[in-house]
């Protein structure tokens, strides 16, 4: 059962995400847009199949929620029709490709030779429980350090679409 | 049979080799950075499957930090690209190709 689920989640993720970038149907960024709230939608399957409950309901919330509106707010605000068809250098797409083509290998290479070190009987579960008090605990000052972040980039967003940017 | 570290770290790969073509690829700003998200989200997968499979919590938060420093990039970066827009009306990277706007 569990490796149906599996195999059907990575196979729905790996589609989705080919549609993302190379969609044979249509150039439009909100086509794009809605392939990757598939994508994240499955790969929340894939948490859910690795006991991360917690993080698979954060990224529904955050990634498919608010990134994604976000996305389609600023598709809409630039009023971009379809992304005209231009000719497509052969070299960036040979050369894209062969970049992206070995760097797979390499990390499938990688994989078979390096040692894992995974245990058989996995028992950890990513609850809200152990999340939150590993978090609250061990990992305080980092929690703290991003709220200053988050607050930086705020100010940061509302400074940059300002009208008159200097 | 069973499905194991391995499998997950496989999917994971595969998903940051996708995103990496994205970028290279793809002419659209907004659709380079969608291929950007691709490419963290297969880190995560990664994280999160090591995090099951040595028994250890720590990966888990660290895809949760990961997750906030990505809504705070993408924030950053969409303003950018909206103040690039206003300058410039468009969108595409190879129309933006002198260092003055």
């Amino acid at each position: 059962m569990e490796a149906i689920l599996f195999y059907l989640f990575a196979f729905l993720t790996l589609v989705f995400g080919f549609l993302v970038i190379a969609n044979p149907f249509s150039r439009n960024p909100v086509t794009s847009a809605m392939f990757l709230v598939l994508t994240i939608v499955s790969l929340a399957g894939l948490f859910v199949l690795l006991h991360a409950f917690f993080l698979a309901v954060i990224q529904v919330l955050v990634y498919a929620g608010a990134v994604m509106v976000l996305f389609l707010f600023v598709i809409m605000l630039l009023d971009l029709g379809a992304e005209e068809r231009r000719k497509m250098k052969i070299l960036a797409i040979v050369g894209g490709m062969t970049s992206a083509g070995a760097i797979l290998i390499m990390f499938l290479r990688s994989l078979l030779s390096a040692p894992l070190g995974a245990t058989d009987s996995p028992t950890v579960e990513g609850g809200t429980l152990d999340l939150g008090r590993l978090l609250f605990t061990q990992y305080v000052l980092p929690f703290e350090i991003v709220s200053v972040l988050l607050l930086v980039a705020m100010v940061g967003v509302v400074l940059l679409s300002k009208k008159d940017l200097k | 049979m069973n499905i194991g570290l391995e499998h997950y770290l496989v999917v994971s790969a595969f998903l940051f080799a996708l995103g990496l073509a994205g970028v290279i690829v793809r002419r659209n700003l907004l659709v380079i950075y969608m291929s950007l998200e691709l490419m963290l989200n297969a880190a995560n997968l990664a994280l999160v499957a090591f995090s099951r499979f040595t028994n250890n919590l720590d990966g888990q938060v660290f895809v949760f930090f990961v997750i906030t420093v990505a809504a705070a990039e993408v924030a950053v970066g969409l303003a950018l690209i909206v103040a690039v827009y206003r300058k410039r009306r468009t969108t595409h990277v190879e129309d933006l190709r002198t260092l003055k706007l």
